[in-house]
């Protein structure tokens, strides 16, 4: 799906989940790198193409810069790269998740967005336990089918530190 | 909010005007002259707080306010004219007054007893020239009399919000009320406008003070409404008022002593300062996006479009006044900010055991409400200065043949699109030598060294300089001129001294108009672009290779006219890497200064003009950087970081021995390690 496509298809999705009655909440999933995610799509506040962006001096490599949207200036973080995948060989076709996060806007570069899920708590798989880096804890839970395994993302884990003031990103962990 | 919640704060609002009106007014008195006019100005002040207090039941307040007022009413009169140490006692009871508004505000009660001094000296002041005069404190039994009121209201008075309710239970405070009213007036449904007015009231008053209490009654509204009162003693009309109304009724053929004139229209709205925000912001997309358009259709339009071209200017120059117009907006005249100051001259004048006069100028000159606020402090101090150190004292002034009294002058101007603010004093100016001395002792000179008159000026803005020989609680605590320095300097302003030994010593303050837009330097560093705030901007040279001199951390020095500066690569600071690019044969040093006075040399590769900014914060979606000030959308659409000098001077320096991180372009590509090697600055790096 380009940006245009995934957009549309956001917005039925929305609307359609607010006429069902049921308890399935809705996903926007995406592809980086060769992994599929997905994330709640209540957070889910635009998706662009990708355009160049302006570098911030002496930030992480996955903090590719700052873009303008509409007036306001918004941090973009290479999604790849952050899960440790090395930094995104970009092109138009790339896209840009924005996502928000304590009234704060982020934008997640990745490679397209492959789908809308609706899916029900149950069927998430939570993820299992290891002596890992913290890092596994960015993901909330696994949706498992029969071709693909997608990871949901926790966003407050994955952007908490880069974006919120520490306070900020302690209340946000506490809520 | 709800209702009641909104009419408080609007209270409080007004509270805060009045009460910087009085401060401007009370400052002003002085015994032995009456000036009615101020005098009258202050009445209605502490007026309107009572009566804005008793609506909302701040009894204290309420108590202190009529009180307060019983004295102004006299003082109006004449009936007591101003004794020496009486302005001071009203500017006292105007702090008094304040203090009772702020706890109403903040709803914790005042210290009990706040007021309770205050008030004995007011009731002492009513006390001896008492005659019975004063209409609410003199017993009513001595000239109760007996009153017919009829009272029309106009629609406007109830458009203005006054509750006539109100208005008839304060009558019958006064006396004992009988009340009718007309509906006579009421047409049927069909035809009654939902704001109209109909009603009449027909009052008898009986056991009043007098008329004049009534009259007071209806101050407020007496411009909005009919009014009469007869007297029922005489049987005959003591006074007829019929005030010009927006019904139109003439009152030329009632005009009379009674009839006064109608309040000047305000034509000023409240408005709240977020919405203002908000539209300055969308504004400054607005000019972006003009921008934007305009950038991206010079690539088709040519000469043969004339008319196009002259479309796309028109739209250009509406686009910028729009801009101007709102900014406009934010826009508020130094006067409530010069306001204070006769104040703390006055106090300070006495404290210090010197006789000072303030004098302002320029006080309708109009500045960004943001920096209004953040103004207050570094002016207090700069005045502060100006009367501890800079005025002698009477003596002293007498021997040096000056007239006893001092002066301090603020005055304020617009230039250039700038806003110029001095404070001067007429006293004894700086002391180059002792100033020079003192800086030795400080170690903040060299011995020896030789300055020139305006480093010895600078001299007093440097952390940890006092020129008075004792420390009082006034100044000279050696923390100050600093601090007024880097406050000035975060609004994006400059302060300078200039001093005349004997004569006396002016600051002069140089301020942006607002805070929302920079007067930027827009500069090429390997290909990217970025902004230095121009007011940092002291000069650009070339230096030549014998200027330049390598330090062992890996930075470069470099001398200039007897001065040396760290240079900072911007190239190097901001982690770029020219890919490759060739380096610019010879480079550009850009010499600024920090907040701390120091200067500090950047080296970009090229200056592409200046160009005012909409500033956008970068704290808004992330968190702050180093080395970044903020940042700015461009005509390209491009967010360009706006360069924050003092950080990037604080950037320890980068040598090639040390370890890169690993560097990025925007295409993303691994850089390879730069070579710091600058043959241009003829420089090998450490």
């Amino acid at each position: 799906m380009n940006a245009e496509e995934a957009m549309l298809a956001t917005a039925e999705a929305i609307a359609k989940g607010r006429d069902s009655a049921s308890d399935e909440k809705q996903y926007v999933s995406f592809a980086a790198g060769t992994e599929q995610y997905a994330v709640d799509i209540m957070s889910v506040r635009e998706i662009k193409g990708w355009t160049e962006v302006t570098g911030l001096p002496n930030q992480p490599e996955h903090v590719r810069g700052v873009l303008n949207l509409r007036g306001a200036v918004l941090p973009i973080i290479d999604l790849q790269c952050r899960l440790g995948g090395g930094l995104t060989e970009t092109t138009p076709r790339h896209v840009i998740v924005i996502v928000t996060l304590a009234q704060r806007q982020v934008g997640l570069l990745v490679e397209a967005v492959s789908d809308i899920l609706s899916v029900s708590d149950t069927k998430i798989q939570p993820v299992p336990e290891t002596n890992s880096r913290d890092d596994t804890r960015v993901f909330s839970g696994f949706l498992t089918d029969e071709d693909q395994m997608v990871a949901m993302l926790d966003l407050h884990r994955l952007l908490g530190g880069e974006v919120l003031a520490t306070d900020d990103a302690e209340a946000v962990l506490i809520q | 909010m709800n209702e009641l919640d909104q009419f408080r704060q609007t209270f409080f609002e007004e509270c805060d005007e009045l009460l910087q009106r009085f401060e401007a007014v009370a400052t002003t008195l002085a015994a032995g002259e009456h000036d009615v006019e101020g005098l009258n100005d202050i009445f209605r002040t502490v007026h309107s707080i009572k009566a804005g207090a008793g609506a909302f039941r701040f009894s204290r307040l309420v108590t202190y306010s009529h009180e307060f007022e019983n004295v102004m009413d006299l003082l109006r009169a004449g009936t007591r004219m101003l004794q020496p140490g009486d302005p001071d006692i009203i500017v006292q009871a105007g702090d008094i007054l304040a203090d009772l508004v702020n706890a109403a505000r903040s709803g914790v009660e005042a210290p009990v007893g706040l007021e309770d001094d205050m008030l004995a000296t007011l009731r002492d002041m009513l006390g001896p020239v008492d005659d019975g005069e004063t209409p609410e404190t003199s017993d009513p039994v001595e000239k109760s009399g007996d009153f017919r009121i009829k009272f029309r209201p106009h629609a406007s008075m109830y458009a203005s919000a006054n509750e006539p309710q109100l208005l008839l239970s304060a009558l019958a405070s006064l006396g004992d009320l009988t009340t009718e009213v007309d509906c006579s007036a009421i047409p049927p449904l069909a035809k009654l406008e939902p704001e109209g007015s109909y009603l009449t009231w027909t009052m008898v008053l009986r056991g009043a003070p007098s008329d004049q209490a009534i009259r007071e009654v209806f101050e407020f509204v007496e411009d909005d409404c009919d009014l009469e009162i007869t007297s029922l003693d005489d049987a005959a009309p003591t006074a007829e008022l019929q005030a010009v109304g927006e019904t139109g009724e003439s009152s030329a053929s009632l005009g009379g002593p009674g009839v006064k004139q109608a309040a000047p229209q305000t034509t000023s709205i409240r408005v709240d300062l977020e919405r203002v925000d908000r539209l300055v912001d969308m504004v400054g997309e607005l000019v972006i996006a003009q921008a934007m358009a305009l950038e991206s259709l010079s690539e088709f339009i040519d000469i043969r479009h004339v008319r196009q071209l002259q479309a796309l200017e028109d739209l250009t120059l509406r686009t910028r006044h729009l801009q101007e117009g709102v900014m406009a907006v934010r826009m508020q005249p130094l006067k409530a900010l010069f306001a204070r100051f006769p104040r703390t001259v006055r106090d300070l004048s006495k404290k210090l055991g010197k006789d000072v006069r303030l004098e302002l100028e320029g006080e309708s000159t109009e500045v960004d409400r943001t920096i209004i606020e953040e103004l207050s402090d570094p002016l207090t101090h700069m005045i502060r200065n100006c009367m501890d150190h800079g005025l002698e004292t009477p003596e002293e002034r007498l021997e040096a043949g000056k007239p006893e009294q001092g002066v301090v002058k603020l005055t304020a101007e617009h230039r250039n699109g700038r806003i110029l603010i001095r404070v001067s004093d007429d006293g004894r100016g700086l002391n180059p030598e002792k100033m020079l001395k003192k800086a030795v002792e400080n170690g903040l000179v060299k011995e020896g060294a030789e300055l020139s008159k305006e480093e010895i000026e600078a001299l007093i803005f440097m952390p940890g300089f006092s020129t008075a020989n004792e420390v009082s609680d006034v100044s000279g605590r050696g923390v100050g001129m600093d601090v007024v320095r880097r406050n000035i300097q975060k609004l994006g302003g400059r302060v300078t001294l200039d001093s005349t030994f004997g004569k006396g010593s002016t600051f002069t303050l140089a301020l942006p108009l607002t805070l929302a837009v920079l007067d930027g330097m827009l500069v090429d560093v390997a290909g990217e672009r970025y902004v230095v705030p121009l007011s940092t901007i002291l000069e650009t040279v070339c230096p030549e290779p014998n200027q330049l001199r390598a330090m062992p951390d890996g930075g470069t020095v470099m001398a200039i006219r007897g001065e040396t500066m760290r240079l900072v690569d911007l190239c190097d600071a901001l982690n770029l890497s020219r890919d490759g690019k060739p380096e610019p044969l010879r480079k550009l040093v850009v010499i600024v200064e920090t907040e701390f006075g120091r200067h500090v040399g950047l080296i970009v590769d090229e200056l592409l003009g200046q160009q005012q900014v909409v500033i956008k914060s970068l704290e808004a979606n992330y968190h702050a950087v180093s080395g970044v000030a903020g940042t700015a959308i461009l005509g390209d659409g491009r967010v360009r970081l706006i360069l924050d000098i003092d950080g990037l001077a604080a950037l320890p320096p980068r040598t090639s021995a040390g370890p890169q991180p690993r560097l990025e372009n925007e295409d993303g590509r691994q850089d390879q390690q730069e070579n710091s090697t600058d043959p241009t600055l003829g420089v090998q790096s450490a």
